[in-house]
């Protein structure tokens, strides 16, 4: 049978590629084998492949939640009231944008941020690993944005002397973000192409219409953060408080600009709703005791699995070492986060996988009772233990659905894991288990 | 053996462990952490044990010196616990992060070596949205199998009802979250247990596990009602159960095992997520068993009698 062997080869393909990605990136190697010391660092490259115009790159590694990791979790809450009801989620954006930046400076690894809306209230959550003085973030984190606009310096010498930009324009203007109504991306009627329209009140349309009479031919500073964002030309004076910075933007590019200049635009005041901080030590820990719990579980189920069905059973632990090979290379691969529940929920889901198992072997056991031969008991188990099989698993993963829905963190990634966990150990007790049995059982 | 015939037995058993909980319930309620109640949680860990120069002795940190740390500062304690060699839970009404540098810097004063291992601080409104999402979800959860089952069910027989078995199924699992929720109320009460959101994640996934042992059971029933066999009603319930019993017990075990690894090993913050979980798989697996399939039964021979 030609679909047997293929399907075979299909498992023992999907495998080495889990094997592949579940180990580390560099593995160190060190043992005596009788006279020969081994001595080496097995180094795993990440994935890249390029074929002609195909090419595709995926750095895998393990993520790791702040529970796991250490860190900090944040949830802070924008402060709405000033703003007109149209604007807020414009103002969101740009606050979890400023946000971003600001946490850029502290150079964290992989800093989670994640606007977010909850009734009424506008959120960001933010994720960081590792920073030493929290407080320090935190308030920088929830500083409102400060945007000002800067002249170029009239003294010609001092340009010349200095290449920073902060000393180019140095003649503050005092418009300041204050007086800008809303920035927002808008096309260019004659070329097409995206570019920033900007919006003063009333004050900041008679200042900015003076700003520009004195600077016609020269640049324009604009600064958010004493950062500058931008720096366009002034080409005429503008009045009535309407403009445009046109260059060869991007649709990304302008969008980006107007997100900045919302932030100074909306400026939303942040505080904190929501905070946890893990120590790391507390992480190392838990993992090691993780995977030591994992190690022992998987054990004593395989033990059980072989006394239990002897050598049926064996084949299912056979089948459950290519089920928790998968689901780890899923969880690399996608990537999720793994969190302590998360890492309790692939261990539970390692006791739930053999449950297909179970269910077929406790049903062949009834048909060869029956006096079915063999083969034909194999086959009226793996069919008869379907129904329950499916309607047994999908109600799990309705639960799973749920618990992602109701979840914050931690509980959606326990209910990702065993999503998961369920889905590849209907693969595994199924279509595994069935594939070896077959080639065994003639 | 006949299980059927037995079942107040059962019943009455289930409600041997439930009532005491559901009077607990009532009467403490569940302990709530700050993820419900909002607050902060801030656990410290204090290394060298002052020495006291005077008595020229070691001397023990007690939990009520380092209460009045946070008190001077005009906290709200909740409760001070040990949560290992050298480590100090400590609960609170929200304490802003001002005061959290002064108190530890309080504290470092005081005791010398200190770390902070843990500081959580839940704001009211996050407090009370978590609770209303994981009642929901509940509610959401149990709902949906109703209907699941219902659909999944429709081909049985007439003139049995699907909806009736999704209903049993639902029965089930409230029996099992009554018997977690109740139990972790006593251990609450006597024990300073708290339930935090990963209870809720247990009690999702125990929903999850007794509606699957409940499927597997009704699977059986299904096929068996439609070998039309002659047997009456309660006698194919029966041999349904007895015919997966082996199952039954073997999956439960598999789950007990890892669940036992994870209690022994797993480490000291998910140890009570892990109880629940070991509580309600095994509640789970006794309700598909001894309640959910003989209340079917209970409900057919009501039906049988209005009929009469």
């Amino acid at each position: 049978m030609k679909n047997k062997r293929s399907l075979l080869w299909f498992i023992i393909i999907i495998t080495f590629i889990a094997v592949f990605i579940d180990i580390p990136s560099s593995l160190p190697l060190k043992f005596n084998l009788g006279k020969f010391k081994v001595d080496y660092t097995l180094k795993r490259p990440d994935i890249n492949i390029n074929i002609g115009p195909l090419s595709y790159q995926k750095e895998l590694k393990t993520h790791l939640g702040l529970d796991l990791s250490g860190g900090t979790h944040l949830v802070l809450e924008a402060d709405m009231n000033g703003i007109s009801k149209n604007d807020r989620n414009q103002a969101l954006d740009s606050a979890k944008n400023i946000i971003e930046k600001r946490i850029n400076l502290f150079g964290v690894s992989e800093p989670v941020v994640q606007s977010a809306k909850v009734g009424d209230s506008y959120r960001v959550l933010v994720e960081l690993s590792g920073i030493q003085d929290i407080n320090t973030a935190i308030d920088l984190i929830g500083k409102t944005a400060q945007l000002d606009f800067r002249e170029e310096a009239t003294d010609a010498a001092k340009i010349a002397s200095t290449s920073a930009y902060a000393n180019v324009w140095t003649k503050e203007t005092g418009l300041t973000g204050r007086y800008l109504k809303k920035s927002e991306v808008t096309f260019d009627p004659n070329t097409g192409k995206p570019q920033v329209a900007l919006e003063f009140d009333q004050t900041g349309a008679k200042l900015f219409e003076q700003i520009t009479a004195e600077s016609v031919g020269k640049t324009l500073a604009i600064f958010l953060d004493n950062m500058i964002i931008s720096a366009p030309r002034v080409n005429e004076k503008i009045s009535g408080g309407k403009a445009v910075i046109n260059g060869n933007f991007t649709m990304e590019e302008a969008k980006n600009l107007s997100i900045e200049l919302n932030a100074g635009a909306l400026p939303v005041p942040i505080k904190v709703i929501e905070q946890r901080n893990i120590g790391a030590t507390l992480g190392k820990e838990s993992i090691d005791k993780s995977i030591l719990a994992g190690v022992i579980g998987l054990f004593i189920v395989a033990v059980f699995m072989i006394y239990n069905y002897g050598f049926l059973g064996f084949i299912a632990d056979l089948a459950l070492i290519v089920y928790a090979l998968l689901t780890f290379a899923i969880f690399k691969y996608i990537p999720v986060t793994l969190t302590l529940a998360g890492i309790a929920g692939f261990i539970l889901s390692i006791g739930m996988a053999v449950d297909a198992n179970i269910l077929i072997f406790e049903r062949m056991k009834e048909e060869q009772r029956a006096g079915k031969l063999k083969h034909v008991a194999l086959d009226l188990g793996f069919n008869r233990a379907f129904p329950s099989i499916r309607d047994s698993n999908f109600s799990s993963l309705i639960t799973c659905a749920i618990l992602y829905w109701f979840g914050t963190g931690i509980v959606r990634g326990f209910a990702v894991t065993l999503a998961i966990g369920i889905l590849v150990s209907l693969f595994s007790a199924i279509t595994v288990t069935r594939t070896f049995l077959r080639l065994v059982i003639k | 053996m006949n299980i059927i015939s037995k079942k107040w037995w059962y019943f009455v058993l289930s409600g041997i462990v439930i009532v005491p909980g559901l009077i607990s319930l009532v009467t403490y309620g569940l302990r709530a952490s700050v993820d419900f109640t909002g607050g902060t949680l801030l656990e410290l860990q204090i290394k060298n044990e002052p020495f006291d120069k005077t008595q020229g002795r070691q001397l023990k940190i007690k939990n009520e010196d380092l209460k009045k740390v946070f008190t001077d500062n005009k906290v709200e304690v909740g409760s001070i616990q040990q949560s290992g060699p050298d480590m100090y839970l400590v609960r609170a009404k929200e304490i802003d992060k001002n005061t959290v540098v002064k108190i530890e810097n309080t504290v470092k004063a005081k005791y010398g070596n200190v770390k902070e291992e843990r500081l959580e601080t839940v704001g009211p409104t996050v407090g009370a949205e978590t609770t209303r999402k994981a009642i929901t979800a509940i509610i959401v959860a149990s709902l949906a199998i109703i209907c699941f089952i219902a659909w999944a069910f429709r081909t049985i027989p007439k003139p049995y009802s699907s909806l009736k078995f999704g209903i049993c199924a639902v029965a089930a699992l409230v029996h099992d979250v009554l018997v977690v929720t109740g139990i972790f109320s006593l251990l609450g009460h006597f024990y300073k247990v708290e339930v935090d959101s990963l209870f809720v994640t247990a009690l999702l996934t125990i929903i999850g596990f007794s509606v699957h042992d409940t499927i597997v059971v009704f699977d059986r029933i299904r096929e068996n009602l439609r070998k039309l066999s002659g047997l009456s009603f309660s006698e194919i319930v029966n041999d349904s159960i007895l015919e997966t019993l082996a199952r039954s017990l073997s999956t439960t075990l598999t789950v007990l095992f890892t669940l036992f690894a994870l209690l022994l090993f797993g480490g000291e913050t998910i140890r009570w997520f892990v109880v629940a979980l070991l509580i309600g798989i095994i509640s789970g697996t006794y309700s598909s068993i001894f309640n959910a399939a003989p209340l079917l039964v209970v409900w057919e021979e009501m039906k049988g009698k209005r009929r009469k």
